[in-house]
C-alpha cells in the first residue's frame, strides 16, 4: 500500500508491503542504514528512532504505521562535520567499539538527555535496558552520556 | 571539535580512526552493503540434526516469483566440502544432514520476501536417523558414527613428572560443566557478492581473516584464488564466530551463476544456526597438594563437544589441555583431553579459544582444595602461582614475565563496594531489578576471586604470520603515512593501534588507511590476542625500514615498505604431550562482589575487578574498553548465557531466549594493567582481548559460592541452582579416554586437507 511519510524533514510517498517494518522501509527503501537489524523483535534497540519525536524500535513499528508521520533517524542527528554533543561525547569516551549498537544508543541517549539533561547512573542504565551491546561492558557508555550531559538537550 | 583530533601516540588514549563514521551510522556493514539490481539470497536450513536426505525437489521454488536460482549439492562445481582446519564441512548437505541448522540448499531472488517465500517452496524430504547429542554418548561403542572417521575429532594426552601418581597429602576431586555460548556479535552475518565479466567474482564481507576465507571459498568455486577478490566490510562484532565460513561460498557460488549481485544477511534467528559456538564442557579434575599449601599433583579429564564439524575444534582443544592445570607450578601433572564430534550445532573459537572452560574448573577446585587445606584462596594461588622460569606441564619453560602475584595484589587493592543498606533502594538496586518481589529481606553478599592464562598468537608449530605496507608520503599539509594491511579490525580498535605506531615511529600526525583487502598479503586471523603483537610488529617493521631508508635525507617523494612479522616458533607435541607449544602469555585476576536473593535464586553483580598483565598498553582506554566488554562476557556465561538444545536443535535462538547481559546486568568494572614487557614483542605487548573473560566466570561463581554456600558446579549458575531446587551436578565417572593414533586431530590422520596450515606452509 501507499503511505506519505516525512523521514528527517523529507516526505517521501512510498509503496509498501503490509508486512514491512518501519526499519525495512528506512533501510532497504530510502538507503538510511544508520539504523540497524539486530535482533528484529524489539530486544537489542540497534533500530532506535524518533517517531513524532517517540522513541520507537523501528522493527517493532509497521511501515504502514508511518503513514501521514515524522520519522527521525540517526542521520538527521549531525554529520561527520558537526556531530551532535552525544555523538561526540560517545567518540571522545571510547563507547564505541564494534560500533553496530552505536546509532541507537545515540539516538537513545539524545532522547534521555532532552528529558533529563543531569541524569543518575541509575536513571542512565534504566534508560539504556533496552539497548544491547555487545563489545563495551557499557562502562563508557555511561561515562559517555555524562559527558554528554548539559550540552545536549 | 577537540574528539576529532586527539592523535595520539603509543601509551595515549588516541580517539578511535573510526569513530566518527560509527556514530554518525555512516559506516557501513557487511549487512548494510547495496548493489544496483541485487538479488537476495536465503538458504534453506535442515531442522533435523541426523537425517538423510532422500529427494531434494526445488521445482516450486524455482518456478516461485521473482526467484532467479536454486543450488543445492547437486550444483556445485568443485570442491563439496570446505573446512578452517580440515576440509570436512559440506557447502550443502550431501546426502546427510549432521546438525540441525545445516544448509541444504540456497534461493536467491529478487527481493528478500521472494527469496524467503522460495525458500519456504524447497521440498526436503528426510529420513531422521539416530543422533549423537551428548558428548559422553560420542564415546560410547554403540554410538551412531557422526562422520566414517569415528566421533573422536581430537584427544591431548599430556604427561608431566609422576602424572597423577603422586604422594600428595590432601586431595580435592571435582566435577564441573560449561554450557555452549554464543559469541553473539550486535552485527549479524552479512556480505554481498559481485561477479565481473572474466568470470572473476569480488566479495565484500564481515569476516575475520581474508585469505583463508578466500583460500576455502576459491576451492568450493573451482576458481584459482587470484580470480577472487575479497574486500573487507565493516564488521559488527565477532568474537570468533567469524572464523568460519558463513554465507560466503552460498553468495559467490549465486552470483557466478546468475551473472547478478547477491546479497545474503543473516537474521538474528538464523545467525545463531550460521556460525560455531563456544564449546560446552565436562571437566573431571583432582589436585593433589601437601599440608603446607604446596600444590603437587593435576590430574584432569576433559570432554568438548565440537558439535557436528572440526572447525577449529582442534587447536581449541590443545589450548584447553595445555592450560588445564592452571597458571601454577604443579610438578606432576596428567591432562587426557578428548573433543568428540556430534550432532549439536558445530563448536570453534570464541573469545578464550578453551581457556574459559578449564580455568572454571581449575580456579573452582583451587577453592576448593584452599576450604580443605584451611588456606585463605588467594594464598594458596600465591603459593603456587608460576614465574618466570616456571615449567610448564607440557615442559615449556616460561620464558616472558609472569606477574600473577602482581596482578593478584592489584586487584585486591582495588577497594570493595560498602555495602547497601538492604531496605529502602531504588527498585533497580536490587537482584532481579524492578522484577524482583523481594525487597531486601534475603539478601546475601559474596565475594569470590579467579586467576587465569592465556597464550598470545597460534600454537603448536603455526607460523602466523602478519603483512603490513606503511608508505610514507610528502604532502603541503606534511608527511602523511598510509597504511595497507589485510588485518580486521572488528571493533576492538586495531586500526588505532596501528595508527598510534605509525605516529609514534614516523613522527606523523596524519595517518590514513587503505581498505583490507586480499589485494594486500595475509596478516593472520584477528583472533588469540594476536594482532597488536603481530599486525603492530609488521607496521612497527616498515616504519623502522623507512625509517632507516631516510636517514641524513629529506622526505621527497614517497617511500614504501613492506614488513612480514612472525613470532617466535613454536612446536607441536609429542607423545607425552612435551613442547613448547606457546609463543608467550599473559595472566589475570578477578574479583567479583554479588549480592543473591536467596529465596528468589536472582543475582546483581555489585562490582567486578580485572588486574592484567598487558606487557605494554598501547593505549589505555581501548585497553580498559577490552577488559570491560571481555568482562562482561564472561559475567554472561556465569549468569544467563546458555545455547539450549533438545534433541540437537537450538531452541532460544533470538535475544528474547538467549539473554546477553544488559546495562542494568553489568556492574561498574574497574581494570588495572600491570605492565612488564615481552621480550621481543612490539613495544614489549601482550594481548589483552581474552582475558578478563577467562577469569570473570569462575570469579563470579565462585562469589555465589561464598554467598550462598552451595556447592555450584555449572556455569551458567541458573536460579534453580541458587535456590537449591537443582542439586549440583553429579558425574557417573569418567570417561573412557580413547584409543587414538597420536596427538593430532584425527582427520589429519585420515588425509583430510590442512586449511589454515596449507596457507600458512604455502607462504614459505
Amino acid at each position: 500500500m501507499t503511505i506519505t511519510t516525512t523521514v528527517n524533514g523529507v516526505e517521501h510517498t512510498v509503496d509498501v508491503p503490509p508486512a514491512a517494518s518501519l526499519l525495512t522501509l528506512l533501510r532497504d527503501e530510502l538507503g538510511l542504514t544508520g539504523s540497524k537489524n539486530a535482533c528484529e523483535q524489539g530486544e537489542c534497540g540497534s533500530c532506535s528512532v524518533w517517531l513524532d519525536g517517540e522513541l520507537v524500535c523501528a522493527c517493532l513499528v509497521a511501515a504502514v504505521q508511518a503513514d501521514g508521520r515524522t520519522v527521525r533517524t540517526v542521520e538527521d542527528l549531525g554529520g561527520a562535520d558537526r556531530l551532535h554533543p552525544v555523538q561526540e561525547a560517545f567518540v571522545a569516551a571510547g563507547a564505541v567499539q564494534c560500533g553496530f549498537c552505536t546509532p541507537g544508543f545515540v539516538v537513545a541517549v539524545a532522547d534521555l538527555l532532552e528529558c533529563d539533561p543531569h541524569p543518575s547512573d541509575d536513571a542512565i542504565r534504566e534508560a539504556l535496558a533496552g539497548n544491547l551491546c555487545r563489545c563495551t561492558g557499557y562502562s563508557k557508555i555511561v561515562a559517555a552520556v555524562h559527558l554528554a550531559e548539559g550540552t545536549a538537550a | 571539535m577537540t574528539v576529532l583530533t586527539r592523535r595520539g601516540r603509543v601509551g595515549e588514549s588516541a580517539t578511535r580512526v573510526d569513530g566518527v563514521p560509527k556514530v554518525t551510522g555512516e559506516y557501513m556493514y557487511g549487512s548494510d552493503l547495496h548493489a544496483e539490481h541485487l538479488l537476495w539470497g536465503v538458504t534453506v536450513r535442515s531442522p533435523h540434526a541426523s537425517a538423510r536426505i532422500c529427494r531434494i525437489d526445488v521445482a516450486g521454488a524455482a518456478r516461485a516469483a521473482g526467484v532467479a536460482c536454486v543450488l543445492t549439492a547437486a550444483d556445485l562445481p568443485a570442491a563439496r566440502t570446505f573446512g578452517l582446519e580440515f576440509a570436512d564441512q559440506p557447502v550443502f548437505a550431501d546426502g546427510v544432514v549432521r546438525y540441525s541448522g545445516e544448509p541444504v540448499a540456497v534461493v536467491a531472488a529478487e527481493t528478500l520476501e521472494q527469496a524467503q517465500l522460495g525458500a519456504d517452496l524447497v521440498s526436503v524430504e528426510y529420513e531422521p536417523l539416530p543422533a549423537v547429542t551428548d558428548m559422553e554418548q560420542a564415546l560410547r561403542p554403540d554410538a551412531p558414527l557422526v562422520h566414517e572417521l569415528g566421533n573422536v575429532l581430537r584427544h591431548v594426552h599430556i604427561r608431566h613428572g609422576d602424572g597423577a601418581d603422586a604422594d600428595a597429602e590432601v586431595w580435592v576431586d571435582g566435577y564441573y560443566e560449561t554450557a555452549m555460548q554464543d559469541q553473539a556479535a550486535l552485527g549479524p552475518e552479512g556480505g554481498l557478492a559481485v561477479p565481473a565479466a572474466d568470470g572473476s567474482v569480488d566479495l565484500y564481507v564481515a569476516t575475520q581473516w581474508l585469505h583463508v576465507d578466500r583460500q576455502q571459498i576459491a576451492l568450493c568455486l573451482g576458481l584459482p584464488e587470484e580470480m577472487l577478490r575479497i574486500t573487507l566490510a565493516g564488521v559488527g562484532g565477532a568474537f570468533g564466530s567469524r572464523e568460519d565460513i558463513h554465507m560466503q561460498i552460498h553468495a559467490c557460488l549465486l552470483a557466478l551463476r546468475t551473472g547478478r549481485p547477491v546479497k545474503i544477511v543473516y537474521g538474528r534467528e538464523e545467525s545463531f544456526h550460521g556460525h560455531v559456538h563456544r564449546h560446552p564442557s565436562r571437566s573431571w579434575i583432582r589436585y593433589g597438594a601437601m599440608r603446607d599449601g604446596r600444590i603437587v599433583a593435576a590430574d584432569v579429564r576433559l570432554l568438548l563437544d565440537g558439535g557436528a564439524y572440526a572447525s577449529s575444534s582442534g587447536p581449541v582443544l590443545g589450548n584447553a589441555a595445555t592450560f588445564a592445570a592452571g597458571p601454577y607450578e604443579v610438578p606432576n601433572v596428567l591432562v587426557e583431553a578428548t573433543v568428540v564430534y556430534t550432532n549439536n550445532p558445530p563448536c570453534g573459537a570464541m573469545r578464550g579459544f578453551g581457556a574459559p572452560q578449564v580455568c572454571f574448573a581449575y580456579e573452582s577446585a583451587m577453592d576448593e582444595l584452599a576450604a580443605k587445606l584451611g588456606f585463605d584462596p588467594l594464598e594458596l594461588r600465591l603459593r603456587n602461582a608460576v614465574r618466570t622460569g616456571s615449567v610448564l606441564p607440557t615442559g615449556q619453560v616460561l620464558e616472558g614475565p609472569a606477574p600473577v602475584r602482581e596482578v593478584v595484589e592489584r586487584c585486591r587493592a582495588v577497594p570493595v563496594p560498602p555495602e547497601e543498606p538492604r531496605e529502602g533502594r531504588d527498585a533497580i538496586a536490587y537482584p532481579g531489578g524492578a522484577g524482583n518481589v523481594g525487597r531486601g529481606e534475603a539478601l546475601k553478599r559474596g565475594v569470590g576471586y579467579a586467576v587465569g592464562f592465556k597464550n598470545v598468537a597460534y600454537s603448536e608449530g603455526f607460523d602466523d604470520a602478519a603483512e603490513a605496507t606503511v608508505t610514507l608520503r610528502p604532502s603541503a599539509e606534511g608527511p602523511v603515512a598510509v597504511i595497507r594491511t589485510a588485518a580486521v579490525d572488528y571493533g576492538q580498535g586495531l586500526y588505532t593501534v596501528l595508527a598510534q605506531i605509525a605516529r609514534t615511529e614516523l613522527d606523523v600526525d596524519e595517518v590514513v588507511f587503505e581498505p583490507s583487502s586480499t589485494d594486500s598479503g595475509s596478516a593472520g586471523s584477528t583472533s588469540a590476542s594476536r594482532q597488536t603483537t603481530m599486525s603492530g610488529g609488521a607496521v612497527l617493521g616498515a616504519c623502522r625500514e623507512i625509517r632507516e631508508a631516510l636517514v641524513g635525507g629529506q622526505l621527497e617523494e614517497a617511500i614504501s615498505r613492506t614488513f612480514t612479522y612472525h613470532h617466535r616458533p613454536t612446536t607441536g607435541l609429542d607423545e607425552e604431550g612435551q613442547g613448547r607449544p606457546h609463543v608467550s602469555f599473559s595472566f589475570a585476576a578477578v574479583r567479583a562482589v554479588v549480592e543473591v536473593d536467596e529465596e528468589l535464586g536472582l543475582v546483581r553483580v555489585v562490582q567486578l575487578a580485572a588486574a592484567q598483565d598487558a606487557g605494554r598498553v598501547i593505549n589505555p582506554q581501548g585497553a580498559e574498553g577490552q577488559v570491560e566488554g571481555a568482562a562482561a562476557m564472561g559475567l554472561g556465561l556465569a549468569l544467563t548465557e546458555e545455547i539450549q538444545l533438545a534433541d540437537g536443535a537450538i531452541r532460544n535462538a533470538s535475544f528474547t531466549d538467549y539473554l546477553i547481559p544488559t546495562i542494568l546486568d553489568v556492574p561498574p568494572i574497574v581494570s588495572e594493567f600491570v605492565e612488564e614487557p615481552e621480550p621481543d614483542a612490539p613495544y614489549g605487548v601482550k594481548g589483552i582481548g581474552e582475558l578478563a573473560t577467562v577469569a570473570v566466570t569462575p570469579a563470579v561463581v565462585a562469589a555465589l559460592r561464598a554467598a550462598t554456600g552451595r556447592a555450584l558446579n555449572r556455569a551458567p549458575v541458573r536460579p534453580d541452582d541458587l535456590v537449591g531446587i537443582e542439586p549440583s551436578l553429579r558425574t557417573s565417572g569418567r570417561p573412557p579416554v580413547p584409543d587414538v593414533p597420536g596427538q593430532r586431530p584425527i582427520p589429519e590422520y585420515h588425509g583430510l586437507g590442512l586449511g589454515q596450515q596449507q596457507l600458512m606452509k604455502a607462504r614459505e
